[in-house]
């Protein structure tokens, strides 16, 4: 059970944090997922069906059989009966008639006439009938055929009326030209000596019993004696006397009726009812052709097949709609949970270097401040003396303790200005104005980069509600950007315009190398860079965050070779986020 | 305009004599301090135009100080010094009532203009309340 479960946890294990951070690529990761969920669940829905089809299968075909068998059974147990008591009526009658009479009384021509017209009146069905010696000599005989004389001595059926006392026949042509059959009874005289009657007996009669179970057209019943030989006409296995053309049935002498499927022809199904007659060892033979015995089983497989195959297109359809709409559902959720996390992190790595810059600036300002006063005071004290040995020398050094204490002053107000950079402070602002402080700052760089720097300001422009420090920020990186992208002696364009009642915009387009295709959808993202070595990741991600946070958008479009276009849209009045901007 | 009597208090010893013995050259008579504690008893004592005080300071802050300057003395005006760019507690003694803020290290200068501006402030209030 336990590998049980641990495999099924291993299997539907979802996005983990540890998981967003692995080698393997989010999507396989995913694509497993929906995998292996459609496996378990398909498995845990399909399989009771299917075993529930087969077995439902396996009953229907059952009843279906049972109910096709059962008449078959009866039938064959009913003729055979029927075939027994015909034969014991025929041997019992010469029985009666070999015990009625003497020898010599039966041995008399008139006397056997008479005998024979009496038989003939209750069984219509005998054809002659002779008496026979012990020497096997037909004695007197009564029929159409001259058989008088005829010796039997060495014939088989002789021989076995000797041992056994009475003989039916296999059913034969004899030279009496027509299918028939012989009963012989021994009579046993006092002195050892014995005598036999042997009638002749037309199969017609048997025909007629066996056609009289009006069977269905496809349908077929005969008679066959031990070697496969048909004793009675067949629709369709052979005539008379033919072999029978299927294998023989292996039987024990069972009095009840057997009916057993075989697989004959291409397969189809015959059904083969057997029943051994009692008197003779002939066999019954029953056989019902498939398409009839198993048109209602067909019509019940094929909707049982339709159904099951229906059910089965459904529940896939249906697991793959929800299986996929689960994992997507996943996969969002793990993405906005790694977004916030790494926002977090990002977050969480600006208050620390919040905190650090406000405590450094803190302890260097003190003692900067100190030699700010001391300095200052030496100069007090040099400016205020009438004579000061090299007073010249030591106010310019004076000066560039000054000096360079104003630019330790830079560094840690900048350093501080850093850590407060989370706040929004709104002001009103002339964009023109800011961005050509900006552009200050970058001048030098294109000029002596040769960068053709053109400048297209909407005279229309409303000022705006914004916070001043942010926006500086914002344009500082794209068009920081945007001249790290170009090559000297590129182009880079700057176009504000009002782009409707509530938003100024501002474009910044360069025609340098522009951004592969594949990294568009990534380039805000925290931590995501292409200066492997000096880009920290950070820098567009700050500008889109702090553009969503003033309100607006940053958009971009860009074409591997053509060059980048950042849109900056900015609403004109600001919303106040007095309390978002206090984390730091 | 008659001398303007200064209170500086501040925790660092250097910078407080140092800025001290500067004013003094320029006609600011100045008292110096290194404790809120020990500036609050002062100005039970005497009265001072224009304080300036430090935020950092261990014991009592500059903050507390002030508060405790405008309950004894609400004439007086204060300029607050910070070591770091903590704008919220500026804020919160220019809402206490402190005249201005200076970021350490800062240009004398400029010290010196809003000392000037502050005394002028003081008197006008002083004529008010007399009027």
């Amino acid at each position: 059970m336990v590998w049980i479960k641990e495999r099924f946890h291993k299997w539907t294990r979802i996005g983990t944090p540890d998981s967003l951070y692995n080698d393997e690529p989010p999507q396989k990761h995913y694509d497993r997922l929906r995998r292996n969920l459609m496996i378990i669940i398909l498995s845990m829905a399909l399989t009771p069906m299917i075993l529930m089809a087969i077995i439902n299968y396996h009953q229907y075909r059952n009843a279906i059989r049972d109910e096709t068998i059962k008449p078959i059974q009866s039938l064959l147990t009913n003729l055979k009966h029927v075939l027994d008591i015909f034969l014991a009526e025929r041997k019992s009658s010469l029985n009666l008639i070999a015990n009625s009479y003497d020898f010599e009384e039966i041995n008399n021509q008139a006397k056997l006439n008479k005998i024979f017209m009496v038989l003939r009146e209750e069984f219509k069905e005998f054809v002659d009938i002779g008496v026979i010696d012990s020497s096997g000599l037909q004695k007197t005989y009564v029929g159409p055929y001259n058989l008088k004389g005829k010796d039997y001595k060495d014939q088989s059926w002789f021989k076995e009326v000797m041992v056994r006392n009475e003989y039916i026949s296999d059913v034969f042509m004899g030279y009496r030209r027509f299918p028939h059959f012989v009963i012989a009874v021994k009579r046993d005289l006092h002195n050892g000596e014995f005598w036999v009657i042997r009638a002749t007996i037309d199969t017609a009669k048997f025909n007629r019993i066996i056609t009289s179970m009006e069977l269905e057209p496809e349908s077929d019943l005969f008679l066959i004696n031990q070697d496969g030989i048909l004793q009675t006409p067949s629709r369709y296995h052979g005539n008379v006397l033919d072999k029978y053309p299927l294998s023989m049935p292996v039987l024990t002498q069972i009095s009840s009726a057997v009916v057993q499927e075989t697989y004959v022809s291409k397969g189809y199904q015959t059904l083969i009812g057997y029943a051994c007659l009692d008197i003779k060892p002939f066999i019954l033979i029953f056989i019902k052709k498939p398409g009839e015995i198993m048109k209602t089983w067909f019509a019940l497989k094929s909707e049982l097949f339709w159904v099951l195959f229906f059910s089965c297109i459904l529940i896939i359809g249906a697991t793959y709609g929800i299986v996929k709409t689960l994992v997507r559902h996943i996969q969002e959720s793990d993405e906005r949970r790694g977004t916030a996390l790494r926002e977090a992190q990002y977050a969480n790595k600006l208050a620390s270097v919040g905190r650090l810059a406000a405590g450094v600036s803190h302890e260097i300002n003190n003692p900067l401040a100190i030699i700010n006063e001391k300095a200052g005071l030496m100069k007090d004290i040099i400016e205020r003396s009438e004579e000061f040995p090299e007073r010249e020398k030591f106010l310019k050094l004076i000066g560039s303790i000054h000096g360079s204490v104003e630019r330790s002053k830079v560094v840690t107000h900048r350093l501080l200005s850093f850590a407060k950079r989370m706040d929004v402070a709104l002001e009103n602002i002339d964009l023109a104005d800011l961005l050509k402080e900006v552009i200050g700052f970058l001048e030098r760089e294109a000029f002596h980069r040769n960068i053709d720097l053109r400048l297209n300001f909407d005279p229309k422009l409303p000022r705006i509600i914004s916070d001043k420090g942010q926006l500086q920020q914002v344009f500082l990186n794209i068009i920081t950007n945007a001249f790290e992208a170009v090559e000297n002696g590129g182009m880079v364009h700057i176009i504000t315009s009002i782009k409707d009642e509530s938003y100024v915009q501002v474009v910044v387009q360069d025609n340098g190398q522009g951004i592969p295709e594949k990294y568009l959808p990534h380039i805000f993202e925290p931590f995501f860079t292409t200066k492997k070595k000096y880009g920290t990741g950070l820098g567009l991600s700050i500008t889109y965050g702090i553009v969503q946070k003033l309100g607006g958008d940053l958009t971009v479009q860009s074409k591997e070779g053509d060059g980048t276009t950042f849109t900056v849209i900015i609403p004109t009045k600001s919303k106040p986020y007095l309390e978002e901007g206090n984390h730091v | 305009m008659e001398t303007i009597r200064l209170l500086l208090v501040d925790d660092e010893e250097d910078f407080r004599t140092t800025l001290a013995s500067r004013l003094k050259k320029r006609d600011i008579d100045v008292t110096d301090v290194g404790s809120g504690n020990e500036a609050i008893e002062l100005i039970r004592e005497r009265s001072f135009d224009v304080a300036v005080l430090d935020i950092k300071m261990p014991g009592m802050d500059g903050i507390e100080t002030l508060r405790q300057f405008k309950k004894i003395a609400p004439l007086i005006e204060v300029i607050l010094l910070t070591g770091h760019g903590s704008v919220e507690a500026g804020i919160e003694g220019m809402r206490l009532g402190a005249y201005d803020y200076l970021m350490k290290p800062y240009n004398v200068k400029d010290l010196l203009l809003k000392v000037e501006d502050a005394y002028r402030r003081k008197l006008l209030e002083e004529t008010q309340q007399r009027a």
